[in-house]
């Protein structure tokens, strides 16, 4: 096993350490100081990398898993991946020095938040690193169980558990999509590796499975990045406490959606559908988000929508972006590269200042204990770093300079004019479109940054609605943030260094057939005054306008009906399955045992009987029997007729000595049948039983008459005669057709291979020796059951005679 | 020969279902053992009945039954055994819980 | 009432003996004659059964001072521990071995690890065995 998956599983290793760690030394040192130095070690270790990826090598890492199933962990390290793994392990050691200082050690419980962590991070490493399609969809679904365990962490609250529930239930269902549409892609491409498909193009993009397989991907990729209409998701999710907010549902989880379409681009990327769905979902969702988040109140509401809202533009840049393919290489080409590469940029700076923003909700909520703006205001005068923090993240977010949120923005809109223009896929006339929602988006998206930081810092500072005394963060708080917020201000003036060595090898990841190393990709502040310094312009003078005069019209947001919104629907689907499932199942689980038995009994004959008839499977063949002698009729009529007795037995001695005889001539059949071992046991077995039964005895109720009605009787009748008629013939049909030689005669080497001379004890001891010992710790099992069932009564009856 | 152990255990399996779904607990414990008979028997008939000496190497014969079949039945007694004990004892303890052996009495569907 | 069960003690006193050394028979001879571990164990069981039957638990539990529950697991521990010595070298789970020795007194003898195996199922057989009938009487 190389170096490199020892870094990847370190999150999951150490999570087994977590737990004992908390135990054993919490009281001394909080738990994170430890949890620090995984994503620490992984992000000086994934740094190692820039260089080399960024000259244009990628690594290729195996590590087999099941090799008879071809499911092996294939890494490998690219532009693309490294860019997540580097955001993972770095967003995620700000984050972990956070929450040492958010999550209180003395009354949280720490090791279930680390465990969950860590189990996060390890799955989200383990996606984006993965080749295998169907390793990337085990992690996939194991960050979903991470952040379903981490929204749920204050479990008492009913909102949490909801919230929990809701994520859980899109996520998962997305995922079930995506596993088919790589399932699709599996069969068409018949190989588990993406590099692979990717290598083999031509087979996929022409087979009648392509676009069913791109939509069943993108259902997966839209709900785990809260694309319009999946991301309701999203705001319930931040019942988790802040740092999982700021780490897994703005910075890493959600954006793994985005990580699917980037990296699934090079296959469905040129065709209009995948254009229109990624691109147009993705603008939709940007106003959506926007729009929603300007009439939200309370503070991480407000930034859960304002992600929906980013993440929709970083995949409708991705979606242009994929015209690239279209146009191949050449000018237009080049244009829409470009937009590729802004989404890179975007996704990069929304970790940065996303990711500060939510410390900053989670600093104002651990010192006000509020999070709504209705109650805050004038915080600029207590927390006056906070407040810079809040300045740098939130001017970002609406597309200011001097900060990073500027650049990707004055990309984005370019990205937008040149699809307007572009002539293709049916967008001559609506094309325009692109660029105007994303304005008027824009405008949204600058109002709710300046309800953000005015409403909360600026204003008249009233104490009076504050619940505790408001002072500065403590210095571990604010570190994380800080950091965050340099490098908003330090991309900004040098955003290159970023683009050379991180986001180009990403590019080139993305759009592989493009001769991106020829380009010159220079990200630059000043372009002189084109299109898009105008619509920047336009969207400030406009947003403050709207700001200034949000209360008059954010009413009429506020006002969209409660029975429209998406949650209402979900909601009311919700209970609907399971009012509808609940009345179905009521239908047939009647909870009467003999119910379920007629449903089994009856399923076996009737699918035994007519897949025996319909497939003609019904032969006899009698040449090979055995003779019969007088002495094996008489033992078959004894038996039928000790079985009769135990039927119509009005007394329980006479039954079950009636039963014991009918075991003691099983035995004799063995006798015949040549089997000593067998005829030995079922003596013995047939005398311990018929004592167990009359041990039993003394607690068992007299068997009545039986006073059943005709037509419970006859039920009964036909069944048992269906019953016994499908085994027959069944045993009979397989007995006349002989497929397979017997395997038996292997079996008559026992004394060579074993050294046992009985092959039955040989069997049981050696050849199948598993199924031996398994079987005698059923035996164990049953005997403790028993053991179990008669004590646990026996002290209870105690404890009531001691009352 | 084979025939005839096949009617047999049609007839013993159709007595065993008749007796599992009536209401009384009891009977459906006999139901399952003599289901459980049936069953030991078909798995040996399969093999093969009296195609030679029993599967003891010592005994220096031209065939030996198939050995197979009969291991397989000699772990299904034991477990079958095991089996009859526990659905007794829950038989016998359902009854003094609940004060009734019938079935019909038994059923469960208000407490899920 | 007091059933008057002279004959049957006095049967139990000889039948219990000989019971036994029938099933420690068959439990050695397994490996080459009709017999072995479950049938060995069950027999066993049945004579441990039979002493219970007629001279009653407490007398039994105070002359026989094994707690059954934990036989069972022994059983169980011993047949997986036999199983892991063939991981041990180099071979899969549950590898018997066999070899042929010369000891006093017995002569050539057949010494074989499946016998150790078989030890394990009979003593889970017996455990399980006599929990169960025990812990049904026991429940008066």
């Amino acid at each position: 096993m190389s170096i490199f998956f020892i870094f990847i599983f370190l999150p999951l290793i150490s999570a087994v350490i977590v737990p004992l760690l908390y135990k054993y030394l919490n009281r001394l040192v909080h738990t994170g100081w430890f949890v620090l130095l995984v994503p620490l070690s992984i992000f000086i270790y994934l740094l190692r990398y820039i260089p080399d990826v960024a000259a244009g090598n990628t690594y290729k890492y195996s590590l087999s898993w099941i090799p008879s199933l071809d499911m092996n962990f294939t890494s490998y390290v690219d532009g693309l991946s490294l860019l997540f793994g580097l955001l993972i392990s770095g967003i995620g050691t700000l984050v972990i020095i956070y929450s040492i200082f958010y999550m209180s050690k003395a009354r949280e419980a720490l090791h279930s938040f680390y465990v969950y962590l860590l189990m996060f991070m390890g799955a989200m490493l383990g996606l984006v690193f993965s080749d295998h399609l169907l390793v990337l969809y085990g992690f996939w679904e194991l960050t979903s169980v991470s952040s379903f365990l981490l929204i749920s962490y204050w479990y008492e609250r009913k909102s949490s558990r909801q919230g929990a529930l809701k994520a859980m239930l899109i996520t998962v269902l997305g995922g079930f999509g995506m596993l088919a549409g790589f399932i699709m892609l599996i069969m068409m491409a018949d190989t588990y590796s993406i590099r692979e498909m990717i290598a083999n193009l031509d087979v996929i993009q022409g087979h009648a499975l392509f676009i069913p397989a791109m939509l069943c991907v993108l259902l997966g990729a839209f709900t785990k990045s809260a694309q319009f209409p999946f991301g309701i998701w999203l705001p319930d999710a931040m019942e988790a406490p802040t740092p999982v907010s700021s780490y897994l549902h703005s910075a890493t989880m959600v954006k793994a959606g985005i990580y699917l379409v980037a990296r699934m681009t090079p296959l469905f990327g040129g065709s209009s559908v995948w254009f229109w769905l990624v691109a147009g979902i993705g603008i939709i969702t940007l106003l959506y988000g926007s729009l929603t988040a300007v009439r939200q109140t309370d503070l991480k509401a407000m930034l859960a929508y304002s992600t929906i809202s980013q993440l929709g533009m970083i995949m409708c840049l991705l979606g242009v972006g994929s015209l690239a393919i279209y146009f191949g290489p050449g000018d237009s080409g080049t244009i829409f590269t470009v937009a590729t590469f802004a989404a890179l940029f975007h996704l990069f700076n929304h970790s940065t200042f996303k990711g500060s923003l939510f410390m900053v909700v989670g600093i104002i909520d651990h010192e006000t204990g509020r999070r709504d703006i209705r109650y805050l205001g004038g915080l600029m005068q207590v927390m006056p770093i906070t407040f810079t923090i809040a300045v740098i993240g939130g001017f970002s977010m609406a597309g200011l300079p001097p900060f990073n949120g500027f650049l990707s923005k004055e990309m984005f809109f370019a990205a937008v004019n040149d699809v307007s223009g572009a002539g293709i896929f049916g967008l001559g006339k609506i094309g325009l479109l692109f660029p105007v929602i994303a304005w008027v988006a824009s405008v949204f998206t600058f109002v709710y940054c300046m309800i953000f930081v005015f409403r909360t810092f600026g204003g008249q500072y009233r104490p009076e609605k504050l619940t505790r005394k408001v002072h500065e963060a403590p210095w571990g708080m604010l570190f994380s943030p800080v950091v965050l917020g340099l490098l908003v201000i330090f991309i900004f003036f040098f955003p290159n260094v970023l683009g050379k060595y991180i986001l180009t090898p990403a590019l080139t990841a993305i759009l592989p057939k493009m001769p991106i190393s020829s380009y010159d990709l220079k990200i630059s502040a000043w372009h002189g005054l084109n299109m898009e310094l105008i619509m920047t312009i336009g969207v400030i003078v406009i947003g403050i306008f709207l700001f200034k005069t949000k209360k008059h019209w954010v009413q009429i947001l506020r006002n969209y009906p409660q029975g429209l919104t998406l949650n209402h629907l979900y909601n009311q689907g919700l209970s609907g399955t399971e009012k509808l499932s609940a009345s179905l199942t009521n239908r047939y689980m009647t909870g009467s045992l003999r119910h379920y038995l007629i449903y089994i009994f009856a399923f076996f004959a009737i699918v035994l009987l007519s897949s025996l008839l319909l497939l003609h499977g019904i032969q006899f063949d009698f040449s090979n029997n055995a003779a019969i002698s007088i002495f094996d009729a008489g033992l078959v009529l004894a038996m039928v007729i000790a079985a009769l007795t135990v039927l119509f037995a009005g007394n329980r001695i006479v039954a079950i000595v009636a039963l014991g005889a009918l075991g003691y001539m099983v035995s004799m059949f063995f006798v015949i049948f040549r089997a000593p071992d067998l005829a030995l046991t079922q003596m013995v077995v047939e005398t311990v039983t018929t004592v167990l039964f009359l041990l039993c005895f003394y607690h068992l109720p007299k068997l009545k008459k039986s006073v059943e009605r005709i037509p419970f009787k006859l039920t009964n009748l036909i069944i048992s005669i269906a019953m016994g008629l499908t085994v027959t013939v069944l045993a009979l049909s397989a007995n006349g057709h002989k497929l397979f030689e017997p395997i038996s005669s292997f079996f008559e080497n026992s004394y060579k291979l074993a050294g046992a001379k009985n092959i039955v004890n040989a069997i049981l001891v050696d050849f199948r020796g598993f199924d031996t010992m398994l079987e005698i710790s059923v035996l164990a099992i049953a005997g403790l059951g028993v053991y179990i069932l008669v004590h646990q009564r026996s002290k209870r009856r105690e404890q009531h005679e001691t009352e | 020969m084979e025939t005839l152990m096949v009617i047999l255990v049609g007839i013993l399996v159709s007595i065993g279902t008749y007796l599992i779904l009536s209401k009384q607990l009891l009977r459906i414990v006999l139901g399952v053992s003599i289901v459980g008979h049936a069953v030991n028997l078909l798995i040996i008939t399969s093999g093969g009945l009296k195609t030679g000496s029993a599967p003891l190497l010592g005994e220096k014969a031209a065939g030996f039954a198939d050995a197979l079949p009969q291991a397989l039945v000699l772990t299904a007694i034991v477990i079958n055994f095991a089996v009859t004990a526990v659905v007794l004892v829950l038989c016998y303890r359902s009854y003094q819980s609940f004060g009734t052996d019938d079935m019909e009495q038994l059923r469960g569907n208000e407490h899920e | 009432m007091k059933p008057n069960d002279v004959i049957l003690k006095s049967v139990t006193r000889v039948a219990a003996v000989i019971i036994s050394t029938f099933s420690i028979y068959l439990f050695m001879n397994g490996h080459h004659h009709p017999g072995g571990g479950f049938i060995g164990g069950l027999s066993t069981a049945s004579a441990i059964v039979l002493l219970y039957l007629s001279f009653g638990i407490e007398k039994v539990r105070e002359n026989i001072r094994v707690d059954f529950k934990k036989l069972a697991a022994i059983g169980v521990l011993i047949a997986l521990v036999t199983g892991m010595a063939g991981v041990v070298f180099g071979k899969p789970f549950l590898s018997q071995a066999f070899g042929y020795y010369d000891l006093p007194i017995f002569g050539n003898t057949e010494l074989a690890s499946a016998l150790i195996f078989d030890t394990g199922v009979a003593l889970a057989v017996i455990g399980t065995a006599v929990n169960i009938i025990l812990s049904i009487s026991e429940d008066r």
